[in-house]
């Protein structure tokens, strides 16, 4: 595994679902089972370019995502390797069934790509806001989750899913985000990445909020506090053991992520903590309510999610060590 | 239709334009296309033919409209705030940080909404609900729900079809974009519709109402007045131009546009003159 961190925290000119659509290109050249799927949404994560070079490889199944997702599971089946692409919500929620039956339960590898990962929906609003998407496919026993923090590391995992024996889904950021890692850098499926080591606590990020925990590491070192930081870009399954050994020198952990509390990367790591290494931990993300719209800073801000927000909650989590 | 109250519903067509692009101006991109191309048909039901009452929004007896494709917001918050829902001003807010006017319509948020829709397909069934509620509570109110042609895409809508037919819901209309367009291109391109949305309804056990100019209120205005006096549920099959009235997004039939500061003010500049045209002669 082979990363480098991007020093200058700047807006990457990419958008970020090129990082999936150039590696697809790059799929389909190496596989000629490789197929990309849509549910009228193309436009919005550019694979016209695949299209271009693939016109048969890149189908269209209109706006009817349970189906898009059933043909994927009877193509996969013939042995095919489908990724499926619609919005997060209608990816997961609208056709939860499909994927929990037709691709998890009769273990068909179908990979399904939800692009505009929470706050990250923005001005699509409340219906188009997913909070509890990667949370379903959590609980299909078989699937992996993934939920990538920028262009490259979502172009270095995407590229990963193809070992992947069953359904698999991955968050997709579309547009603006900051470049958290440099060009080439190569992420493993389930390997967290430990971003920065430290002793006072560990804050477990991913998605948008990988970078807000950059930013809140570095406040919280500006004040004497030494954070350790895991990109957990894999939610499912778990780098238990980064997870493990890191808690056990710090003894308090932070997760933050761009999803539902009660059902995401949270709930994922207590799951084990609370088995495993009971420490105090506290909850970034979205704490039971609805999406809304509006500009993306804003709403990072309301749902709690700053670097200041997650700062503060590590203060939190270090004060009941007791 | 009656010549003045033909050219006044033509009147109120080109204000829910000018509107509408006023109001998507204020967020600077958004869904043009899909709102022009309806806009005609919501000046018939405000202009003429709803029951109801912007000062009493929640009336038992309203006529309710249902934008199941929501992502025509824009257009049906020109409509009511011309109808006096709320002043139009507050609408030049699109989908701002904890607006009342995001880009799907939302119940929740503006007031003379009947139905939260944005996720597509969804609206048409809910809109079937409230006629069978309606019914069973003797409330003789209409139904109207508009689908957009690609949103028919969803096995959603026919289930919502069998179901209306299945239940003999005759006060309620379903009015069918057929723009020719959904995201990714034609419809024909992306999703055919085998022998046609109109068969489809049609083979369903719907009364279909052809309207060879969904972009003409006359036409639409006889088209609904036919639609209430049949048994069982009609499809109102609005043949439409995506973007309709606004050369810009017609020439393309984009679905969401992105146009720079020059081409709003051309766009708005269009409108207003069209308007005062209109009103000049009228
Ligand atoms: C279930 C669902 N899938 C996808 C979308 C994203 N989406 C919004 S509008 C649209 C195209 C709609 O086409 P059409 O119904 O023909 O609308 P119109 O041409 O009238 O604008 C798509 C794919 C959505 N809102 N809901
Ligand atoms: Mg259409």
């Amino acid at each position: 595994m082979m990363y480098r961190l991007s020093e200058k925290h700047e807006k990457d000119l990419r958008p970020c679902c090129d990082g999936y659509a150039d590696a697809l290109l790059e799929m389909m050249k190496e596989n000629d089972k490789v197929i990309h799927i849509d549910c009228d949404l193309m436009g919005c994560i550019d694979v016209g370019k695949v299209k271009a070079v693939f016109p048969d490889r890149v189908l269209n199944a209109g706006i009817a995502e349970a189906n898009a997702i059933g043909v994927a599971a009877g193509m996969a089946a013939t042995g095919m390797i489908p990724f499926v692409h619609s919005f997060g919500v209608f990816a997961s929620r609208r056709a939860f069934d499909q994927a929990y039956l037709s691709a998890g339960y009769s273990r068909w590898p179908v990979h399904v790509i939800g692009s505009d990962p929470g706050v990250t929906a923005a001005f699509n609003g409340a219906t188009h806001m997913p909070f509890e998407d990667a949370g379903l496919y959590l609980d299909i026993p078989n699937a992996t989750v993934i939920d990538p923090c920028d262009y490259n590391e979502a172009f270095s995992l995407s590229r990963k899913l193809l070992n992947e024996k069953y359904v698999t889904y991955m968050r997709l950021i579309r547009r603006d985000h900051i470049q958290v890692y440099e060009d080439g850098s190569e992420f493993e499926i389930g390997k967290g990445i430990l971003l920065k080591e430290g002793t006072d606590v560990t804050i477990i990020a991913s998605g948008i909020l990988v970078y807000n925990a950059l930013v809140a590491a570095e406040k919280l070192e500006a004040m004497g506090i030494s954070a350790s930081l895991i990109d957990m870009h894999t939610w499912k399954p778990l780098d238990e053991d980064l997870l493990l050994k890191d808690v056990a020198k710090t003894g308090a952990v932070v997760t933050a992520e761009n999803h539902q509390v009660s059902c995401g990367l949270g709930s994922a790591v207590a799951n084990v903590l609370i088995r495993k290494l009971p420490v105090p931990q506290e909850f970034i993300g979205n704490q039971g309510r609805f999406g809304q719209c509006g500009p993306q800073a804003d709403l990072e801000r309301e749902y709690h999610m700053t670097a200041d927000d997650i700062a503060a909650a590590a203060l939190r989590a270090i004060d009941r060590k007791g | 239709m009656e010549e003045t109250r033909s050219r006044e519903l033509k009147l109120l067509a080109q204000k829910i334009r000018l509107e509408t692009l006023k109001i998507i101006a204020s967020r600077g991109n958004g869904h043009i296309g899909g709102s022009m191309s309806i806009a005609d048909a919501l000046a018939v039901l405000y202009g003429e033919v709803l029951n109801v009452d912007p000062k009493d929004p929640l009336k038992k007896d309203r006529d309710w409209c249902v934008l199941s494709k929501g992502h025509a917001g824009p257009a049906m918050y020109a409509a009511l705030g011309l109808k006096g829902y709320f002043p139009i001003e507050e609408a030049y807010t699109l989908n701002d940080y904890r607006s009342h006017f995001p880009s799907h319509t939302d119940r929740s948020l503006t007031r003379g909404v009947d139905l939260t829709t944005g996720s597509l397909g969804q609206g048409i069934s809910e809109a079937a609900g409230a006629a069978l509620g309606n019914k069973m509570q003797g409330i003789k109110s209409y139904v109207y729900v508009f689908v957009g042609d690609g949103e028919a895409d969803e096995g959603q809508v026919w289930e919502a079809a069998q179901f209306a037919a299945h239940y003999k819901l005759d006060h309620l209309i379903a009015l069918i974009d057929e723009n020719g367009r959904q995201l990714d291109g034609s419809c024909d391109e992306v999703m055919s519709h085998g022998r046609g949305i109109a068969a489809k309804f049609d083979a369903f056990g719907w009364n279909v109402i052809e309207v060879k100019d969904g972009n003409d209120v006359d036409e639409i205005c006889d088209a609904l007045l036919l639609a209430k006096k049949q048994e069982g549920p009609s499809a109102v099959i609005l043949h439409t131009v995506k973007g309709k009235g606004v050369t810009y997004v017609e020439k393309t039939g984009a679905h969401s546009s992105k146009p720079s500061k020059e081409e709003w003010a051309e766009m708005l500049k269009e409108a207003k003159e069209k308007l005062a045209a209109m009103e000049g002669s009228l």
